[in-house]
């Protein structure tokens, strides 16, 4: 018999044979449960068994005298609840037998509300962004309780903007740079240098005012480290224009501690490894923060408070990071910036099409780098204080891992990523529960755990989002409609 | 006959110490589609890479339009209306269908934009469909019909090709083929052609080189080279 044609095979449905697939019987939840509970004190009570020994009893050394034992049989109890209650939690959740397998498609219903509520979410978060000191002003009850939240909101700012300068390098450009600290340390010096420079302020007391240097040094530096952090920028491109991917890390890693270790030892330049100190505070442009008759509280009337800088010094950031997220959504939409993303596809294929890659390298480190000069001038009028052991690598770390974390090339991820990690790290110092007296007992450092539940707290985010928390792209023009594909669904390298 | 729109002459390429290309001639006349085949590792994608400055030719001169284009670097070279469609299409997977075009019009300037696009979409009427997906959802033939117009987005004087077929199903590769030869027959494009896939290819060109180990052995037209028992054997064997 010869093959029945495809189309033969689709057309008529009611005479073709009816296979019936005997339906699997849905497993009830009543049914579920007691297995569940079962497993979960099991575990429970193997968990607490092997805990016993291990946490359970603690020998300490009393100065010289005998080791004595204590029991911590609360601790142990209280762990073994811990994985009992996970476990349970696990069971009737992620590893329930009739959950469904297409888990993973979202529900119409789902798909239309994230479709209404991604446009709303830039400027809601902007519009947060913008009422936060005021916010934390109104809920701790005043101007200086708040001063911990606003500390917090700049601190947050600073990373939100590093991690924008840095994602134009490695989320747009794809270029892997783990020494973006270097440009933040160049701008924070040559602000700190400039600013407490003798000579400069003479110069300008001669032939400007008096004081002049004092009260404007950060507005007329501030473009000044960035400008400087971006030929810095193009000084390291220039010699790794060749390599790519892990070797440019190596490089790029290399190059940032070059320049902490130069900060150090030219002592005559920089003070060594003891810092620049007595940098001049911000001023409202040219207006000071002081107590005196021409500073800011008595000329808009209000009562002096320290806060006040802070509060500008909040907005200062937000400004300079709403200029970073604003450059880079601009340079998207021009052809420096779709070039950076076509030479982070494909370099070769980049070439073949008359795009100049070398320069093309050389913009995107150079404008990443000009807003890591601008955030390092921000930071060192902020802290007041520079020196080498505030540009370590951990601080290239740190940021990368915001890049990482927040979904390559995402804006708004990196956002995110920066609230998470830079506000959750600082929201874990306050586990002070854990100094109870049943679990670890008041000697106990509750910060130390800190850095362990944020690696577990990273490893989960790269296990269930490998590609970020913001995985997709979206494109920078659109052909009638704006469609976004998740990142997931497309392969990395050649197409 | 006027100068050779592309004439390669003595051209020796080395990979490090190895001698990939040893003295090679080759012409490509203006309105013309010249196939290059060979086996593999022959140094036909060396060949087309050397054109195109990367890695650039040790001895011998690559002029194109009458310029010399040895020495110059890649991006330059491309700016000269030679356009390429590199091995294994090297579109840009994340960026769409949209994005990769426009990026083909990046030496251009984008003053015909619009008008190209649309010369595209009436080539290639599945970019069209298309359009707002990324590059790397498509299927092989797709990519390989987004390069080809990529490469076409920057008006060239001279295509290279190289493994337009690469991994494709025969029906695929006919209507890329179709629209290579349309190409030249309605706008009069000059294409060099790197195949594996000798039959088709030189049923299509109007002359053919076969290169081996870095080589010109033979070359002629497209039937005279089909028609050569060496070449049939090396290249046709098991005949269709």
């Amino acid at each position: 018999m010869a093959a029945p044609h495809a189309s033969d095979l689709w057309e008529d449905d009611d005479k073709a044979p009816q296979v019936t697939i005997p339906p699997v019987a849905p497993t009830p939840r009543e049914a579920a449960l007691l297995p569940a509970l079962k497993d979960a004190v099991a575990s429970g009570i193997i968990t607490g068994l092997l805990l016993l020994p291990l946490v359970g009893f603690r020998a300490t050394e009393s100065g010289s005298g005998p080791l004595t034992l204590t029991y911590r049989f609360g601790l142990v109890a209280v762990l073994a609840a811990v994985v009992a209650g996970l476990r349970l939690v696990l069971n009737l959740t992620v590893w329930h037998p009739d959950r469904r397998r297409a888990g993973k498609s979202s529900s119409p219903l789902a798909i239309r509300l994230r479709a209404g509520v991604a446009p709303l979410l830039k400027p809601a978060f902007f519009a947060l962004a913008l009422a936060y000191p005021f916010l934390a002003i109104l809920l701790s009850g005043g101007l200086s309780p708040s001063r911990y939240w606003v500390d917090l909101g700049i601190y947050i700012l600073t990373y939100v903007m590093l991690g924008w300068g840095l994602n134009i390098v490695v989320g747009l450009a794809g270029l892997l740079d783990l020494g973006y600290v270097a440009f933040y340390a160049v701008g924070a010096y040559t602000f700190a240098l400039l600013s407490t420079s003798v000579p400069l302020n003479a110069f300008f007391d001669a032939h400007v005012a008096e004081g002049f240097w004092a009260s404007w040094s950060f507005w007329v530096c501030l473009p000044v480290a960035g400008i400087l952090a971006g030929l810095w920028g193009v000084i390291l491109g220039f010699p790794v224009l060749r390599l790519r991917g892990d070797y440019l890390a190596i490089v790029t890693l290399a190059f940032g501690e070059i320049i902490r270790l130069v900060l150090i030892n030219w002592v005559s330049l920089t003070n060594g490894g003891a810092g620049i100190s007595s940098i001049p505070p911000v001023t409202f442009f040219g207006m000071s923060f002081d107590r005196d008759d021409t500073g800011f509280a008595a000329v808009f009337g209000l009562s002096f408070s320290p806060m006040h800088r802070m509060i500008f010094l909040y907005f200062i950031i937000l400004g300079l990071a709403a200029l970073t997220a604003l450059a880079t959504i601009r340079l998207r939409q021009m052809p420096v910036g779709r070039a950076w993303e076509a030479l982070r596809e494909d370099e070769i294929a980049c070439r073949s099409l008359g795009i100049n890659t070398t320069l093309t390298k050389l913009t995107a480190f150079a404008t990443g780098a000009m807003f890591g000069g601008f955030a390092g001038a921000f930071f060192a009028v902020r802290v007041r204080f520079v020196s080498p052991e505030s540009f370590t690598f951990m601080e290239s770390a740190v940021i990368l891992a915001i890049v990482v974390l927040g979904g390559m090339g995402s804006q708004m991820g990196v956002a995110a990523a920066a609230v998470l990690l830079i506000g959750g790290m600082e929201m874990l110092r306050n586990l002070t529960f854990l100094k109870s007296d049943f679990l670890f007992g008041s000697d106990f450092d509750p910060a130390l755990y800190r850095m362990l539940i944020f690696g577990f707290a990273m490893v989960a985010v790269m296990v269930w989002r490998p590609r970020g928390l913001v995985a997709t792209r979206m494109p920078t023009i659109f052909f009638k409609t704006r469609r976004a594909v998740s990142g997931s669904l497309v392969k990395e390298g050649h197409g | 006959m006027s100068a050779p729109l592309l004439a390669v002459r003595g051209v020796e390429t080395f990979y490090g110490n190895i001698m990939a290309l040893k003295g090679v001639d080759m012409d490509v006349n203006e309105g013309e589609i010249v196939t290059l085949i060979g086996a593999n590792g022959a140094g036909k994608s060396t060949l087309m890479m050397t054109i195109c400055g990367a890695p650039q030719a040790r001895a011998g001169a690559v002029t194109f339009a009458g310029k010399d284009i040895t020495r110059l670097p890649t991006h330059e070279i491309m700016r000269l209306k030679i356009a390429q469609s590199p091995e294994g299409r090297r579109i840009f997977p994340r960026m769409t269908v949209y994005e990769n075009l426009q990026m083909g019009a990046a030496v251009e300037g984008g003053t015909h934009f619009e008008a190209d696009l649309e010369r595209m979409f009436e080539m290639f009427p599945r970019l069209k469909e298309r359009i707002g997906q990324r590059g790397g959802t498509l299927s092989g033939g797709e990519q390989q019909m987004l390069a080809i117009a990529r490469a076409l987005m920057s008006r060239p004087r001279l295509l290279l090709l190289d493994e337009p077929s690469l991994g494709l199903a025969p029906l695929v590769v006919r209507q890329i083929f179709e629209a290579i030869r349309t190409l030249n027959q309605t706008e009069g494009l000059t294409v060099f052609l790197v195949e594996q896939n000798a039959y088709h290819a030189l049923k299509l060109a109007h002359r053919g080189y076969v290169m081996v180990n870095g080589r010109i052995t033979l070359s002629g037209t497209g039937t005279e080279l089909l028609a050569r028992p060496e070449v049939r054997a090396a290249y046709l064997e098991g005949g269709r």
